[in-house]
């Protein structure tokens, strides 16, 4: 029973792994570039969407404020992809990683000097609310954030697998210039990922929010979501959120049986071992360089 | 005794027969050429024998040795020196560093030798550089020898890949190509160079290329494929005559 | 222009290629040994501080800069090396022994995440090192014997011959060690470059596939790196130690990893000058904002200290501008200005320019 109820709580906070590791996983299916400000964007997300709802900010209804702060959020993202990144499109992998790293803590420094450093609570329609299924208790907060990151998911997946845009995407990310020469516009492409995974940043931003309070500081949970996709595969949309839920499952059964520090290190150890037994990930696809 | 065998070589990527039963055997001090369409699996060929790429099945032997078995860095050791098709070289490196990489199958010292900079370092570098300096000499790279890779020509790159691989001091060279993007002029500079390379350094040269004029000019023998399959074996003109050469690589409208 | 002639192969080997370079080289050191007589105290730590950061630096830039491996877990090395440093030294080894067996410790740790890890290429290494950088974290909590917890461990001082080397006892000795330290490893640093163990280094770096035909094992030679950058990290470490005296985890933060990789990144990679430029900035920059603030304070009446989280901010914006706009780093920078100023008043605008390039994938679908 016990098991049971660590069980759910941890597939919640899987979800929101997962729903990180999905914005991951579609900037690096578009353009192989690994984006370590995720994390950043989701807290951002969260900030924003807290401004427009909450009664001592904006007021707006709560249906109203999540929409609107997944559209703001998809024109920052779009945004940092038309200013920053594409200025550095050739350049080493690296670059983009550091280049992240960088903007996460502008984003950090932004939301802290809005917001301030002390941890705030989102009000929602939902919030604080249980239901109760024989012993074990099952708040609405981690309902809706499992039911959201499986819609959110099978529509993404759905996304990139049958539409034009979706698809040309993937051509982008195996040969730029291929794709380019064919026609395909490969920088609006890329902004519109980059959009999409901000506003994906947001709804997880969302239901992290929902679930407990948020400061500028949480979003070094990227690096968490970060673990969950490569075990799940960088590349694969389905591997990101079976890594979110792994971790997310792996994490609360851990802390249960082992000293705190070794919950702490559980993803990662998880991770290296998937590195070294898999390296591409749990659902992976081929590695090689062609010479 | 053949200085090279390769015995029903095959590779399969997935349900891709990529190289599917290839055998030839090239003699020492001869120039073998592989040719074939785009897809054909010449460079798969290539990357067998460099051990790059796990056979599926068959067996290559060099000098009477089984080198199927072997890991790609103890290739060069055995005396075996490869060019690649689009030009692997250290760009950020002078076009000397480069040759220098060469010799590295060569190397004598280790690296608590190498960070103190022992004099025995010292002298194994000067030996090496005697040697590259020979290889700068054949093939005149004198001007470039201090100039960064990535600023230079595709001709010129080409011919400093070249330089890499022989200054490895190879009893067989593998060149993926070499006349490919050259001008006629360059390609000309090519087939001396290859010609020279087996009769004063006594090389034998196996290469993949499409140019027929220096295939005609520098093999003595060729191995036609096609689809990971042997089409026909033997002199330039031979292969070419072939029929199903023609069907495959020269087109149908010569063989019609 | 200058113009060299060559008359021996030895000109190429050499570390300088002329006179005046080498000159201008000891005359820095000399300057450099000359600074406790110059700086007071404040800055002296400071001068200290600098050369630590630029020791880790170069530990970092053998890895990011030479072999292309990028870590993002750096401060998991100093940690070990400075934890290794206290606990051999509480031991009741002497430093002479302890310092370099903390290095040495620091150095087969790293090799020997490296030699698993060195098969993955790219971002995979990176994460694989972030990972490595959260489980050292939890591992120095968890180990509370050796490296007392979360309450966090002292760095004895250091007594050579009878000479104390204390940080606060006798800095300007303390700064004269770490200078010996910095100047060792740079010399071992560039001697290495111009070896065959460098060349193979720079050569997995720009082509593995060509390195591995060439007979470079690929494998070994990125483990072999990563260790010697672990190591010399390490070596960092220990001294940061000291320069601190009493440290626990948090000192080794995340953060940390990232202003490292600022180092090399900004300083200029693929050269040991960028180690030494980027960590004058990452040291510096953190005082010019003080001493902005204060003046800010006394003469406009703006507070700046109300603003928390600036260092970080700034650091980050200079680090975004040099990606974008100058990504060889402070050092090409300078290269680029030298050949100007040599070529005046032929060079041209369009000398500079980069090529435009093209991600192309690695992967065969």
């Amino acid at each position: 029973m016990e098991l049971l109820q660590l069980a759910v709580g941890g597939l919640a906070n899987g979800c929101i792994y997962g729903l990180v590791a999905l914005g991951f996983v579609m900037i690096y299916k578009a353009s192989e570039g690994v984006n370590f400000a995720q994390g950043d964007m989701m807290m951002l997300g969260a900030f924003v969407a807290l401004g427009l709802g909450n009664g001592d900010h904006l007021g707006l209804p709560f249906v109203l404020a999540v929409p609107l702060a997944m559209a703001v959020m998809f024109c920052v993202g779009w945004g940092v992809e038309r200013v920053v990144v594409r200025r550095i499109f050739g350049q080493p992998q690296f670059a983009l990683v550091i280049l992240t790293i960088a903007m996460g803590f502008v984003f950090r420094f932004v939301a802290g000097a809005v917001f301030g450093y002390t941890p705030l609570v989102m009000e929602t329609p939902y919030g604080g609310q249980n239901l109760n299924l024989g012993g074990v208790v099952i708040g609405y907060a981690d309902l809706i954030a499992i039911a959201v990151t499986i819609v959110l998911t099978v529509a993404l997946w759905a996304f990139f697998a049958f539409t034009r845009i979706g698809l040309a995407a993937q051509a982008a990310s195996q040969n730029q210039l291929a794709a380019y020469i064919v026609g395909v516009p490969v920088m609006r492409v890329n902004s519109l990922i980059w959009g999409l995974s901000g506003a994906v940043a947001t709804v997880a931003g969302v239901l992290y929010a929902s679930r407990g309070a948020i400061d500028p500081n949480i979003g070094l949970l990227g690096i968490k979501a970060f673990a969950a996709a490569v075990i799940g595969g960088l590349g694969s949309l389905p591997g990101a959120l079976l890594g979110g839920l792994i971790v997310g499952l792996v994490e609360p059964i851990a802390g249960r049986y082992a000293p705190g520090e070794v919950a702490q290190m559980s993803p990662y150890i998880l991770m290296l071992v998937v590195l070294l037994t898999r390296p591409s990930g749990l659902i992976s696809q081929v590695q090689m360089k062609k010479v | 005794m053949s200085l090279l065998e390769v015995d029903d070589l095959a590779i399969h990527f997935g349900g891709v027969k990529a190289v599917d039963g290839i055998s030839f055997a090239v003699e020492p001090g001869e120039v073998f050429a592989i040719i074939g369409p785009n897809g054909a699996g010449k460079s798969t060929i290539f990357n067998l024998i460099s051990r790059i790429y796990e056979p599926t099945r068959g067996r290559i032997r060099f000098d009477g040795q089984d080198i199927t078995r072997l890991r790609a860095h103890d290739i060069a050791r055995l005396g075996i020196a490869r060019t690649f098709q689009n030009i692997e070289l250290f760009d950020h490196s002078t076009v000397l560093a480069n040759l220098l990489m060469g010799r590295h199958s060569h190397r004598a010292t280790n690296v608590v030798q190498d960070i103190l900079f022992l004099p025995k370092v010292r002298r194994e570098e000067r030996a090496h550089r005697r040697k590259v300096e020979e290889v700068i000499e054949f093939l005149e790279l004198e001007a470039y020898r201090g100039k960064m890779i990535a600023g230079l020509p595709y001709g010129v790159r080409k011919v400093v890949e070249i330089g890499r691989a022989l200054a490895i001091g190879p009893r067989l060279i593998l060149l993926d190509e070499p006349a490919s993007g050259l001008s006629v002029e360059e390609t000309q500079d090519m087939a001396f160079w290859i010609e020279d390379m087996r009769r004063e350094m006594g090389l034998t040269v196996l290469m993949v290329e499409h140019d027929m004029s220096l295939v005609t000019q520098v093999c003595d023998r060729v191995l036609a494929v096609a689809n990971g399959r042997p089409l026909a074996l033997g002199t330039p003109a031979e292969v070419q005559g072939h029929p199903d050469v023609q069907a495959a690589y020269l087109g149908t409208e010569r063989a019609s | 222009m200058r113009v060299i002639f060559k008359t021996s192969y030895d000109r190429d080997i050499d570390l300088h290629e002329h006179g005046w370079e080498r000159a201008r080289m000891a005359l820095l050191l000399g300057v450099m040994a000359l600074l406790p007589f110059v700086l007071g105290e404040y800055y002296l730590a400071e001068a200290v501080n600098t050369l630590i950061w630029a020791l880790a630096g170069m530990g970092l830039m053998i890895a990011v800069g030479h072999t292309g491996q990028v870590s993002l877990g750096h401060a998991a090395f100093l940690a070990v090396g400075a934890y290794a440093e206290a606990a051999l030294m509480n031991a009741g080894l002497p430093f002479l022994v302890s310092f370099p067996l903390a290095g040495l410790i620091a150095g087969v740790f790293g090799g020997l995440i490296a030699l698993p890890a060195a098969r993955m290429s790219g971002i995979y290494l990176a994460i694989a090192t972030l990972a490595v950088f959260v489980i050292v974290e939890e591992l120095v909590i968890l180990l509370e014997p050796i490296t007392g917890g979360v309450g966090g461990q002292m760095a004895p001082s250091i007594t050579i011959l009878g000479i104390g080397f204390d940080r606060y006892g006798a800095l300007a000795n303390f700064y004269w060690l770490c200078l010996a330290v910095v100047a060792l490893t740079t010399w071992g640093y560039a001697n290495l470059l111009r070896s065959p163990t460098g060349r193979a280094f720079l050569a997995v770096r720009d082509s593995e596939v060509s390195a591995r035909a060439l007979g470079v094992n690929v494998t070994r030679t990125r483990a072999l790196a990563f260790g010697l950058s672990a190591g010399v990290t390490g070596l960092a470490g220990a001294l940061m130690g000291h320069y601190i005296g009493y440290f626990n985890y948090e000192l080794f933060s995340i953060f940390i990893s990232i202003n490292l990789l600022l180092v090399v990144t900004i300083g200029g990679l693929g050269s040991i000058q960028g180690a030494f430029l980027g960590a004058i900035l990452i040291t510096g920059v953190p005082q010019l904002i003080a001493i902005l603030r204060d003046n800010l304070k006394a003469g406009v009446g703006i507070d700046l200290s109300a603003v928390p989280g600036l260092d970080t901010l700034i650091f980050s914006l200079i680090l975004i501008g040099f990606i974008i706009y100058e990504p060889t780093g402070l050092y090409g920078r300078w290269l680029k200005l030298r050949a100007w100023i040599e070529l005046f008043p032929l060079a041209r605008r369009d000398m500079f320019r980069r090529q435009k390039s093209y991600l192309k994938t690695e992967r065969m679908r």
